[in-house]
């Protein structure tokens, strides 16, 4: 057993093995984890996390390196936790994120930590609020979460960020792809990278085109979308100002989140929840096994079969509404 | 397992350093430069400093058999040739690995 009184003294000292033993017990959900968690409650909220998210071979590793760099320039101290998904069929995981960031390793007012998914959403996002914890009361300002696009964790990330950033780039095709997972919902900010290439201009103009169609937000916040190049480092300082533009906004609104954000996250969190809880409900029924031999016998389509089995839940939320 | 791939031409600084914040079990090194007399016993001095002396330093690469048995008395637990299979680095690992 880890000696948690010892570990969170570290932290607070902002000792980095202390740092990086605590976050290894939330990962592993030890024993210890939650005492670990409650002692350093008192002292965390200080820090203002950023979420930044995007499809693999978007540049959003490099990106982060880059703001990374222009923060310190701030003289403000930061974190950064990596998000890669594990294998599903080995369990294990290849984390590459720090390759392009490994020359901040050495800087003492930089953190940088990578977490595999293991497996569960659920378990990698309450991991991932847990090292942001310990990273804000170990005294980091600005804490970057990254997640590799992945469409549900990316909703997780961003109940914990104050400022959820999308990374884009010409040429993969992601932005029609986030558009339809909902994933621009949840954006405060749109980033197209590698804009010095063919094709960023279309993605610009399809991300304000995406952005006219959609329901504004009643707040007034319209997310802008920067042009960065991360290699060279083009468009990171605008990057940033946006970042805490979009920070005082919020504080100004005494808003925690915008109401679309909010909504976005609901639906999915609800989408979850249903896959999770109420699925298996209908699954493990007689009804579910007698829907599957009427299918079978061709008496009855899948379709109207999911529509029976559903029909109970819906005129209950009906009755209910 | 989960494997942190940090890129090349690290320094021992470095190595050390992100095996502290990624709090690992087990540090590989590869090297194929012969530099290995210099860097690995500094890699292992760095980790002695810091208190890191759980973590299982293995070392892969163009080594001669002199080499590897003086960094096996300097504390690496094990030093794999060229074309050692996966499974007896994997199988190593599992065995010797002090933290669970």
């Amino acid at each position: 057993m880890a000696d948690v009184e010892a570990l969170v003294e570290g932290i607070l000292r902002g000792e980095r093995r202390a740092i990086a033993r605590a976050i290894s017990l939330i990962e592993d959900e030890a024993p210890e984890a939650e005492a670990l968690l409650s002692a350093i409650g008192p002292h965390t909220g200080r820090a203002y996390v950023v979420g930044i998210t995007g499809a693999t071979g978007s540049g959003k590793s490099t990106l982060i390196h880059k703001l990374v760099g222009a923060y310190r320039r701030r003289g403000l101290r930061v974190g950064v936790v990596a998000v890669d998904p594990s294998s599903p069929f080995s369990g294990g995981a290849f984390l590459g994120d720090r390759v392009r960031m490994q020359d901040l390793t050495l800087d003492d007012g930089v953190f940088i930590r990578s977490m595999a998914t293991r497996g569960s959403l659920g378990g990698i996002a309450e991991a991932t609020e847990g090292a942001v914890r310990v990273l804000d009361a170990a005294g980091f300002d600005r804490i970057l979460v990254e997640t590799a696009g992945a469409g549900q964790l990316d909703v997780g990330v961003a109940g914990l960020a104050h400022t959820v950033v999308l990374v884009l780039a010409p040429g993969l095709g992601d932005e029609i792809q986030a558009i339809k997972a909902g994933i621009m919902e949840i954006a405060d900010i749109l980033v197209v990278n590698k804009a010095d290439r063919p094709g960023a201009d279309q993605t610009v103009a399809d991300l304000m085109s995406a952005l006219e169609i959609e329901a504004k937000d009643p707040s007034g916040w319209v997310p802008p979308i920067v042009r960065t190049v991360a290699l060279t480092g083009e468009g990171v300082e605008e990057l940033v100002e946006q970042i805490e533009r979009h920070r005082a906004f919020m504080a100004r609104s005494g808003l925690r989140f915008t109401e679309k954000k909010v909504r976005a996250m609901l639906i999915e969190a609800i989408k979850r929840a249903l896959t999770a809880d109420i699925v298996p409900l209908i699954t493990r029924s007689a009804k579910f096994d007698g829907a599957v031999r009427m299918i079978m016998g061709g008496r009855l389509t899948v379709g109207a079969g999911a529509d029976l089995l559903l029909e109970p839940l819906k005129r209950f939320l009906r009755e209910r509404a | 397992m989960e494997v942190i791939y940090t890129g090349l031409r690290q320094t021992p600084e470095q190595i050390v350093e992100t095996a502290i914040q990624e709090d690992v079990d087990v540090i590989g090194l590869s090297i194929l430069s012969g530099a290995h007399m210099t860097l690995v016993p500094r890699v292992l001095e760095l980790l002695r400093q810091k208190g890191m002396t759980d973590v299982l330093v293995l070392v892969g690469g163009i080594i001669p058999e002199e080499d590897a048995k003086a960094l096996k008395e300097m504390g690496v637990a094990e030093v794999f040739g060229p074309g050692t299979p996966t499974d007896e680095v994997v199988k190593f690992i599992l065995e010797h690995v002090k933290r669970s």
